[in-house]
């Protein structure tokens, strides 16, 4: 399967991978490296508590938007079952396998 | 350095006001968390849904959290195949596919920048899409400051460089259940690592054998996991105002603004019209 130069490491494409490593490591370690340097008010305190609901919505919004009755079931299957059982994983496979379902109906 | 002042303005008074707050609510969360975990649970009854109670790093959190991030991790596998597939139709051999999915780890940046490439390699492009596609991961780690912000500088910065989308939501979840697992980032990222890195050579070296990974639902497992985080994360009324700002500029900025600064965008609104409601 693996055809010629499967393995191949052109000098060029490891520094410009290891370029997007690097820039991604400082977003990903940048928040919390600001977030220790900085005075935080009361007041930046309350805006950042609501951080994790807001991007979390921000993410799934469109991504929601961008679909159609089949993924707005299964979000509701997922919703539902998450609300009732607390288990992520059995809302993870409900939600799935309804928007394969329903995508196979549609 | 200034870990201690952190913690006083961070950990503790931020999430005392979410007590406070949404008393009714908190109690869901914390049967949550402990329903979540039947096998190891001294969580307990008694731990506030605040994270300020101890927090450990050790071998079980890791463990906890690999075992949590499974099934998901299996999802992002689908998208590794694909990564994998698209990297090597970009003329990426196998060894500089699974190179940049072990050094970057970031789903999204990496198949846009697959898709940018060309020859010669728009190096400048590329870097910047990066960059932009993963300011959000700064937000993210901020999210997790609360916890994250009292473990030592090589724990917590070494574990939010194998946090992605998925195994963030994760933690978030299990850190707000008052677990005081600080290792349980790590350990959904090492299930993330795994299996992104094994995927995306399984894609490369397949080439286009696998099909469309819409086709077994495997595209839905992000939005499935950020509805189920969601479900948990809604605290009542006082969370209803800044997700419907979130919810609208992100909608808004998706539409109009190119790349995902949408993600960006809406975080920052909900959190800029949460610093002005604040009435001290």
């Amino acid at each position: 399967m693996m055809g010629e130069g499967a393995l191949a490491l052109d000098p060029l494409v490891v520094g410009v991978v290891l370029a997007m490593a690097l820039v991604t490591a400082l977003t990903k370690v940048g928040g919390l490296w600001l977030l220790r340097r900085i005075e935080v008010s009361e007041r930046l305190e309350a805006g950042l508590s609501v951080l994790p609901g807001a991007i979390v919505i921000a993410i799934l919004g469109p991504e929601l938007a961008a679909g159609g009755p089949a993924e707005w079931g299964a979000a509701g299957v997922v919703l539902l079952v998450m609300w009732r059982t607390e288990s992520i994983l059995l809302s993870l496979c409900s939600g799935v396998g309804t928007v394969v379902l329903f995508r196979a109906i549609a | 350095m200034s870990g201690v002042d952190f913690e006083n303005a961070l950990g503790l008074v931020q999430l005392d006001t979410n007590v406070t707050e949404t008393d009714g609510d908190d109690a869901e969360y914390d049967s949550g968390g402990a329903a979540a975990h039947p096998d190891d649970a001294p969580v307990g009854e008694a731990s506030t849904s605040d994270g300020a109670g101890t927090i450990t790093f050790d071998r079980s959190g890791i463990r906890a959290g690999f075992l949590t991030c499974l099934p998901v991790a299996l999802g992002v596998g689908g998208y590794g195949i694909a990564f994998g597939m698209l990297a090597r139709r970009a003329g990426l051999s196998v060894a500089e596919s699974a190179l940049m999915s072990a050094t970057v780890l970031a789903g999204a940046a990496q198949i846009i920048a697959v898709e940018l490439w060309a020859e010669p390699i728009p190096v400048a492009a590329i870097v910047i899409a990066t960059l932009a596609i993963n300011l959000r991961y700064s937000l993210m780690g901020a999210a997790l400051g609360p916890w994250l912000g009292r473990l030592s500088p090589l724990r917590s910065y070494g574990s939010l460089l194998v946090m992605a989308d998925e195994n963030w939501a994760l933690t978030m979840r299990e850190l707000q259940s008052g677990s005081g697992r600080g290792a349980f980032l790590l350990g959904t990222g090492i299930a993330m690592w795994v299996f992104w890195v094994t995927s995306t050579i399984i894609g490369a070296a397949a080439g286009g054998v696998i099909g469309d990974p819409a086709s077994y639902g495997i595209d839905f497992v992000l939005a499935a996991v950020f509805v189920a985080l969601a479900t948990e994360l809604w605290e009542g009324r006082s969370t209803l105002v800044p997700w419907l700002v979130a919810l609208a500029t992100a909608i808004v900025a998706a539409a109009l603004v190119p790349g995902q600064w949408y993600i960006l965008l809406g975080g920052f609104a909900a959190a800029a019209v949460e610093v002005i409601r604040h009435d001290g």
